[in-house]
């Protein structure tokens, strides 16, 4: 996890503060990864074309870690009962309630999220 | 002669003419029958006029027993009232008749000499009753003798009621032992009459049952207190004043104050006959419900013959209905009638009768399962021809109805047990038609999906069963409620759910069965999932829930030389241990075939001490389960455990459970320890399209339960071994069919490999061998694992082998992680594990 150091705060438009997360070679391709940022937790995750993806890390049915999920280009399945939720918007495909979508974008190799 | 009504020809072009539609009878079929050209905006195309010889508007004739019995009074039993006919601009003349058609003229003349011209034309002059020759029956007007009744109208009914509560009147004779009659039985019973039915054929309800069923109908009759009179008629009735009583024909007589004649019923066809119209049996329609050779004439409901069938029972009716207003409208020129099938389901006196089909074989070939216990009135017939449903009957308990009424109607798959048929087994129950179910009723009780909610998603648009379940996960737990989720999205969707093509694909995401499917990866050398996606997959998108099935695929085929790529994997599998409710994981180390040492006990002990492991639980196959370890944990505790994985967590061989065996068991006559432990050490970590859970016992008293196993072994006496395979006893309860019975452990040890192999290279992903062996069938499976028919058993031997001699136990090897953060908590800010602590100090009081 990234060190309180590595936080940087800034202010994007119209939205919270830029939280510098360390470079994208924590998660591998295809995976997510898990972040405590401000006091949130969010999953980041590394979609195989190379996009950069964040959602709310709890699942909203029954607490299950969204970071473990399996992903393709569009979703991520919550590995406990398999709630599919969208990686841009993270709305439910499955009938659950949304998960929080986070602004997110890459600075070179570094992940930059905005809470 | 009256006046031609027509309209003044200058409003024809101020504005176009209304066709004319002309409906000649107001019962069932022809309220149906403009209701369904209304709700097809019939309104704006014709104006529509009735005639019905009732002076009511349109009730349920079907709901006339409930009447006579008193459960219903006859306000309630109307479909449409007066207000109805007004609303809808229906011109409605009743009591009116129409006695006869010119049908060049184009006109109806009603026997008031009235003409009405119509465009288009339908006849519904449904049935009435038929009147056995009887002596007597007729008085010399030809009006029946009074206390005679047919059982028809409304207006029978209520005199047959006035009649019935008559002080002095006390015997009753219903005439036809059918349902009518048996209905109007009980319903004269409640105003105190001693009520006998004489039947003429040799049992009761002689079209829908045959013997068996109508001699337990007939007991059930008699338990309620009607006579029950078979194979004999009324010849005689006699009064004078009103009817005395009946001789039948053997002879004997029967006093009685009111007689009421069931005896079936007879098309009306007298308007059509004189009106030169097509008329065999019934009114002849073709299957656009056209009278035959007419273009403009229609006719609907029991006074039509079609394909030589003429039907008295509602649901034909309402089939026929949807047609003539689809043709008449133009609003379907295809619509055709084809026929129906015609099942039954009632409630016959208070007794339930279901009757679909034939009532019992006729050729040498068919199957015919019957149960028969007449101490409760429960009779169940089913007749099967070439592995379809050809006809049932059930009597005093239709639980089962509503499947085999689908099975009957759409030739569905039958279960291998027919027993299953008639009752349920274990299986999931689907005791209430879904029709019936509730909108709150819990159709999926794993995920807690009801009937609401998934008829709410199908309205919503999606009609595939498969799409409704990925929206509700509604039987996507333990899938035992599949086929009823599959009832209720049908019920939801009118009758018939669209087709997901993707039920027939290996995966969902590549359009491909799975024999294509790994033709396809060896010819195109295919390692890896996202290289299988990438060739494969409709515009080379991955699809996440493949992944998992694709990724086992490619271990089964390529072994070692699979390119695992660790997205592809469930997470179970990335960190080699089972994800729990709150995100930790449980550790079951390895402990082949249950035996274990006070060493690995004490090491269990430390790791469970060290990392303050809140539960330690036996599990059912016979390991020891540390629950509430934190993913971070995982590594470490292997290394602590020293053990290997017991592969509690994944889609692949999990255990092999034993009983003591020879050794030590008084009864042993095997080994079964010893084989269970070499099984186990072959088999281990082997990947498959479900998990694979062994048993062997060593004796047939089965203290493994190997008849409830993917493959269970039984040791017999004389040192040989029974093999079981397609056992199940979790959400699904199957014992397992004996493949062979072998002379030696190595035989017993080589063929559960080569069966398991077959299993791998065949089953579908997540089809349980308790699904796959039945489908495959077992004289198939032996022939290709037993018998070596195919000639491929060296090669399944072989695979196995490979893998006994590859495997690479993933807790030695996924100590170091293999890629960065495999092992990183996913909840970072949750104080893990949520289980409470010293779980068992509290289950067990602490006091032990």
């Amino acid at each position: 996890m990234s060190a309180p150091a590595g936080v940087v705060p800034g202010v994007a438009p119209g939205a919270g503060a830029e939280h510098r997360l360390g470079s994208i070679d924590q998660v591998p391709f295809g995976e997510g990864r898990a972040f405590d940022v401000a006091g949130e937790q969010v999953a980041v995750f590394r979609v195989r074309d190379g996009r950069v993806r964040a959602l709310s890390a709890v699942c909203p049915h029954r607490g299950g870690p969204i970071a473990d999920g399996q992903t393709d280009l569009e979703v991520v399945l919550c590995p406990l009962h398999l709630n599919a939720f969208e990686l841009d918007t993270g709305c439910s495909r499955t009938g659950a309630a949304p998960l929080r979508s986070y602004a997110v974008r890459l600075e070179g190799d570094e992940i930059v999220l905005t809470v | 002669m009256t006046t031609l009504q027509q309209r003044p020809a200058a409003s024809a072009e101020a504005a176009p003419r209304k066709r004319r539609l002309v409906v000649v009878g107001n019962g069932m079929a022809g309220a149906r029958a403009v209701e369904e050209i209304l709700a097809r905006g019939g309104a704006e195309q014709f104006d529509i006029t009735m005639f019905g010889d009732e002076p009511y508007g349109n009730y349920n004739r079907i709901m006339l027993s409930h009447v006579l019995a008193g459960e219903q009074s006859d306000d309630e039993i109307y479909l449409n009232s007066w207000e109805w006919y007004a609303e809808n601009h229906i011109d409605l003349h009743a009591p009116v008749r129409v006695e006869r058609i010119d049908r060049h003229a184009k006109v109806v003349i009603t026997d008031e000499g009235e003409t009405f011209a119509y465009d288009d034309l339908v006849l519904a002059t449904g049935s009435r009753s038929f009147m056995p020759p009887m002596e007597g029956l007729h008085r010399s007007d030809g009006s029946l003798l009074p206390g005679v009744f047919a059982f028809r109208t409304i207006d029978d009914t209520r005199a047959m009621i006035a009649h019935a509560t008559h002080d002095e009147h006390r015997r009753a004779v219903v005439i036809g032992g059918g349902l009518l009659g048996l209905e109007a039985a009980r319903g004269l019973q409640t105003y105190g009459l001693d009520v006998t039915v004489v039947h003429s054929p040799s049992h009761l309800m002689n079209a829908q049952l045959g013997p068996e069923g109508g001699e337990i109908l007939r007991q059930s009759m008699e338990a309620l207190g009607i006579h029950v009179v078979c194979g004999n008629r009324a010849t005689h009735a006699w009064g004078p004043d009103r009817v005395r009583g009946l001789r039948l024909k053997d002879g004997a007589e029967i006093e009685c104050d009111l007689v009421v004649v069931a005896a079936g019923i007879r098309p009306n066809t007298e308007v059509a006959l004189l009106s030169g119209l097509a008329v065999e049996r019934a009114i002849v329609v073709d299957d656009q419900m056209r009278v035959l050779d007419e273009d403009d004439v229609y006719a609907v409901g029991e006074c039509v013959q079609h394909r030589g069938e003429v039907y008295g029972l509602v649901a034909p009716l309402w089939e026929q209905a949807v047609v003539l207003a689809d043709q008449v409208t133009g609003a379907d020129p295809t619509a055709a009638y084809l026929g129906s099938r015609t099942a039954t389901k009632l409630k016959v006196a208070g007794v339930e009768v279901a009757s679909m089909g034939l009532t019992s074989p006729e050729r040498e070939t068919d199957e015919h399962i019957v149960f028969s216990e007449p101490r409760r009135g429960v009779f169940k017939s089913i007749v099967i021809r070439d592995d379809k449903i050809v006809g049932a009957t059930l009597l005093g308990d239709s639980s089962k109805v509503a499947f085999l009424q689908q099975a009957f109607d759409r030739g569905l798959p039958l279960p291998e047990q027919r027993v299953e048929l008639m009752f349920d087994l274990g299986g999931p129950s689907a005791e209430v038609g879904v029709a019936e179910l509730d909108d709150d009723a819990q159709v999926c009780n794993c995920n807690g999906v009801s009937k609401g909610q998934i008829c709410a998603v199908v309205k919503g648009g999606v009609k595939t069963v498969t799409g409704v379940m990925d929206a509700t996960r509604a039987g996507k737990g333990c899938g035992s409620c599949k086929l009823l989720v599959r009832q209720v999205v049908e019920h939801a969707a009118g009758g018939a759910a669209e087709e997901d093509p993707s039920v027939h694909w290996y995966v969902p995401g590549i359009p491909l069965g799975k024999p294509a499917l790994m033709a396809a990866i060896r010819e195109q050398d295919l390692r890896s999932p996202s290289a299988v996606f990438a060739a494969l997959a409709p515009g080379g998108a991955e699809d996440a829930k493949s992944k998992m099935g694709l990724a086992s695929l490619l271990k089964m085929m390529w072994g070692a030389d699979m390119v695992d790529e660790k997205d592809a994997r469930f997470i179970n599998d990335r960190v080699h241990a089972n994800i729990q409710k709150d995100g930790t994981f449980s550790v079951v180390p390895q402990m082949r075939g249950g035996v274990t040492t006070p060493e690995q006990l004490r090491r269990i002990a430390d790791v469970a001490d060290k990392y303050a492991v809140p539960m330690v639980k036996l599990t059912g196959g016979q390991r020891i389960d540390l629950l509430g370890i934190k993913k971070e944990d995982l590594p470490a505790v292997w290394a602590d455990l020293g053990m290997p994985s017991g592969y509690a967590y994944g889609k692949s061989m999990r255990t092999v459970k034993t009983c003591v065996g020879q050794e030590f068991c008084r009864f042993g006559t095997g080994d079964s320890t010893r084989l269970g432990v070499e099984l186990e050490t072959r088999l281990q970590g082997m990947e498959s399209p479900a998990k694979m859970k062994l048993a062997v016992s060593g004796c047939p008293r089965n203290c493994a339960e190997s008849l409830v196993k993917d493959v269970g072994i039984v040791a017999i006496e004389g040192g040989r071994w029974e093999i079981y395979v397609g056992g199940a006893a979790g959400a699904h309860i199957r014992k397992g069919d004996l493949l062979c019975t072998v002379d030696d452990a190595e035989t017993a040890k080589l063929l559960t490999g080569r069966f398991l192999q077959y299993y791998r290279e065949n089953a579908l992903w997540l089809e349980r061998t308790y699904a796959f062996v039945p489908r495959i069938g077992l004289d198939e499976v032996r022939a290709v694992v037993v018998d070596d028919r195919d000639g491929i058993a060296e090669r399944l031997d072989a695979a196995v082998q490979e893998h006994a001699e590859t495997h690479v136990d993933p807790w030695t090897e996924g100590r170091s992680p293999v890629e960065p953060g495999q092992f990183r908590t996913s909840l970072p800010l949750e104080v893990l594990p949520r289980v409470p602590a010293g779980r068992a100090d509290e289950l067990l009081g602490g006091a032990w």
